[in-house]
């Protein structure tokens, strides 16, 4: 376990840019922007424009953490306090689980509430729901 | 042209998830550990893009279309299942062992670290494995056409 400083400003800021850029893919290319939907949709494209704006999307998205470095000096932190073993099997179900549930945070959380959609206030609600009493288990009963 | 602007909308979501805080497993984790070293800040991150996007989308929404396409694509399925409540819970489940979601590693992945790309290959394999499942499903429902 690592503990962490608390940083509203930093979280707020990334937030609402979380929040500009959902906005602006609806604007210009009509999508959600769903981190699953537009992964997935990249191994079965609709057609190679269909694969091109999604292949765009991301590279953009990997470009975030080089252009904090030369912005700020330095590279996003990233803290794993969980096994390699857990990484796998934690990464594997997420794949399984977003699958089925047609969407994660991003999708669901943010983009899907945001247009005030049922399935997504129920799926975020079972999400949030079910990772805390994953993170409980595992450091409070398990490791505790 | 079109190219370029979906690579800076991506941009702008990989520098939001990047000073967030959402692609750090040791705070995405401690934000789900309330009985333990509790961090609030990803309630910053989710109350920040929540509000942004649900005034963006109400706004978008008032045009017709979209400036590249001539209409929203947007989810069409209503059914609360068990499929999605199901499919919630194992992504959940996921989250906390690991601590990344899909929109936190995808972006996270520019940093070359090679935790990142495991949980990013893992996730993947996630992904098709559940998509080979979903085809033996509906062929064992509809054989033959």
């Amino acid at each position: 376990m690592i503990e962490t400083a608390f940083t509203p400003w930093a979280s707020l800021s990334g937030g609402v840019l979380i929040g500009i850029a959902s906005t602006l893919l609806m604007l210009f290319a009509g999508r959600i922007m769903g981190a699953t939907g537009v992964l997935a949709g990249l191994f079965q494209p609709a057609s190679g424009s269909d694969f091109a704006w999604r292949a765009a999307l991301l590279a953009g998205m990997v470009s975030g953490p080089a252009l904090v470095w030369l912005v700020s000096g330095e590279m996003p932190a990233i803290e794993v306090p969980v096994s390699t073993p857990a990484l796998v099997i934690g990464g594997l179900i997420v794949g399984v689980g977003v699958t089925f549930g047609s969407g994660c945070t991003s999708g669901h959380g943010v983009c899907g509430m945001a247009r005030l959609s049922p399935r997504s206030f129920v799926a975020t609600a079972v999400f949030m729901a079910s990772t805390l009493a994953t993170v409980f288990i595992i450091r409070h009963v398990i490791g505790g | 042209m079109k190219l370029l602007v979906l690579y800076l909308i991506g941009l702008v979501f990989g520098v939001g998830i990047s000073i967030s805080g959402m692609a750090n497993p040791a705070k995405v984790l401690n934000f789900f550990d309330i009985a333990g070293v509790w961090d609030p800040s990803l309630a910053f991150v989710m109350g920040g893009a929540l509000v942004t996007t649900f005034v963006g989308y109400k706004l978008v929404f008032g045009r017709s279309a979209p400036v590249f396409e001539n209409r929203f694509a947007l989810p069409t399925n209503r059914s609360i299942d068990a499929k999605l409540v199901g499919g919630a819970a194992f992504f959940g489940a996921g989250w906390g062992i690991a601590g990344f979601c899909p929109g936190g590693a995808l972006p996270a992945l520019g940093t070359g670290r090679w935790d990142v790309i495991l949980f990013t290959i893992a996730m993947i394999g996630g992904i098709f494995l559940a998509r080979f499942s979903q085809s033996l499903a509906a062929r064992s429902v509809a054989p033959a056409s």
